[in-house]
């Protein structure tokens, strides 16, 4: 069973079209202080449209993470075990991705991780490995 | 300011929770009407009475669910909520229900949630549906940002959540497991429970599969099909029922997220601020609590709520669970009819067994797990991944 693939909207384009050239974008708020994710029209504190695309490194800590023994769905029956993680930006924002490159058993809250751009079809996910 | 606590729970119906079901496939709306008459039955209230209703989605009409079922049942209410707050949309129901009753728009209202098996159409079900509560549409934030890797469903969140608080608290398995164990106890006398009569060990639990680290099969939820219903009544209306009526008399609502990804705070979770504010509503301390039925789609879903709604410390739900007896004969009955990891989650009316099981411990209707006093009951529902709460307190006179 084929894997859901993002599908990029007007307003997230940007942050895709970085991740395949291997950098990372967010929307920044300088009224707020802060990066954004997911990217989106508003700022989710003072709802400004007024937001500016800024390159990252990229680079953060495992906040919290799972080693899925069983599949979260049918599409990754055959991908055991998933190590779906949240991952917390140097720069503030948490997201969700999946770990790669690292043992199970070795994962752990707090370790560095960095990014890994991983083609698939016509998309770009942005996945993590110990750095 | 919140409500006088002069509106009270006066009738309950709940299906026994079934693996495979035998009961008649029936539509949700015919399931919703079956369970109404069946709770204002049990009322002693006739089914003309009625004048509003909640209910969560009806399944054979994403739109118009009230109207659709005022329309099957032949009932013109005054007071109509579809309520969409996932597992807490039962206790949702209950004080939107008893607010509109204490502003006089109207004195009876049927809360159901069908959950018993469906007719399939032909040719079988139209799709997959392994997306769950989870949204694949175009431009929905989970399709674009957490789908495609692999986050959905709900055991990951929670595994997620656990794993979190390990890292923050320490994490006692064998405090969590009992929880599990204290809860089957409660189950085993209590006849309804889907897993009455299977007692297990906290051992048990820690050798059973693990399923999203550092969860255990036996520490999640098995859906199953079944249904509840309850009525919500006037003081006046109450009063002249067949049953001591469960008075409502606070609650609270917080909600902040969807998925825990973009949660401010993993393990200090919104049911803090629930908490906080249905026991200031109801003017009563947590020491008053006679029996506390705690949304438990998770171990760690109790072990959060235990801290979050306040019974002990930021960090101590570990030592406390060790501490108590949380059995129907214990210093602290929690989920007195096995809680949905006993009893079973029949889907959307999971969240109602807390409400039924509370209402039915103070009417003094509880099988051998009646408590002996209970006057006092604090009900949490819990929805999505930890990010809807409401917190009940429910009071006997």
């Amino acid at each position: 069973m084929e894997k859901p693939l993002p599908v990029p909207t007007p307003q997230t384009q940007p942050f895709w079209d970085a991740l395949a050239e291997g950098r990372v974008e967010l929307q920044h708020c300088a009224d707020c202080e802060r990066y954004i994710y997911y990217p989106r029209t508003h700022c989710p504190g003072c709802l400004t449209r007024d937001l500016e695309w800024r390159e990252l490194s990229g680079n953060g800590v495992v906040h919290t993470y799972t080693v899925a023994r069983r599949p979260t769905a049918p599409p990754w029956s055959e991908d055991l075990p998933q190590l779906i993680a949240v991952v917390e930006l140097d720069e503030g924002p948490r997201l969700t991705t999946e770990l790669v490159n690292v043992d199970p058993d070795a994962i752990e809250v707090g370790m560095r991780v960095q990014p890994v751009f991983q083609a698939v079809g016509e998309a770009t996910l942005l996945l993590y490995e110990p750095a | 300011m919140g409500l006088r606590g002069d509106a009270a729970i006066v009738g309950v119906a709940e299906w026994k929770p079934e693996r495979r079901p035998t009961r008649e496939p029936m539509f949700s709306f015919e399931q919703y009407a079956e369970l109404a008459k069946e709770a204002l039955d049990d009322a002693g209230i006739g089914v003309n009475e009625v004048n509003g209703l909640c209910t969560t989605g009806v399944r054979e009409s994403s739109m118009f669910a009230p109207a659709t079922l005022s329309e099957y049942m032949g009932k013109p209410v005054n007071f109509a909520e579809h309520v969409d707050l996932g597992g807490a949309s039962s206790a949702g129901m209950i004080w939107r229900a008893a607010a509109a009753i204490e502003l006089g728009l109207c004195d009876v209202v049927v809360c159901a949630t069908p959950a018993g098996p469906t007719p399939q159409p032909p040719g079988g079900p139209v799709n997959p549906g392994y997306l769950g509560a989870s949204s694949g549409a175009f431009g929905s934030p989970q399709a674009e940002f957490d789908i495609p890797y692999g986050n959905l469903a709900q055991n990951c969140g929670y595994a997620q959540i656990a794993q979190r608080y390990a890292a923050e608290f320490g994490y006692d398995e064998r405090a969590l497991a009992k929880i599990a164990v204290d809860q089957r106890t409660n189950a085993c006398a209590y006849p309804p429970a889907f897993f009455h009569g299977q007692p297990i060990t906290v051992d048990d639990v820690l050798n059973s599969p693990m399923i999203a680290d550092p969860l255990h099969l036996l520490e999640i939820v098995m859906p199953c099909s079944g249904g509840a219903a309850v009525v919500v009544a006037s003081r006046e209306r109450a009063l002249r029922g067949n049953h001591r009526p469960a008075f409502l008399t606070g609650f609270g609502e917080h909600l902040a997220f969807k998925t825990p990804s973009y949660a401010e705070d993993l393990v200090r979770t919104p049911m803090k601020p629930a908490a906080d504010k249905a026991f200031e509503m109801a003017g009563v301390a947590r020491s008053e609590i006679d029996a506390a039925q705690l949304y438990d789609c998770y171990t760690i879903t109790v072990l959060l709520a235990l801290e979050d709604m306040g019974f002990c410390e930021k960090g101590d739900g570990a030592r406390f669970v060790n501490e108590h007896d949380l059995t129907y004969a214990g210093d602290f009955p929690l989920n007195t009819n096995g809680g949905q990891l006993s009893f079973g989650q029949p889907g959307m009316s999971g969240g109602m067994s807390h409400v039924t099981e509370g209402a039915r411990q103070i009417m003094g209707r509880g099988d051998a797990n009646q408590l002996g006093r209970c006057d006092t009951v604090l009900v949490l529902n819990n929805g999505g991944i930890m990010s809807e709460q409401v917190a009940l307190i429910l009071r006997g006179e």
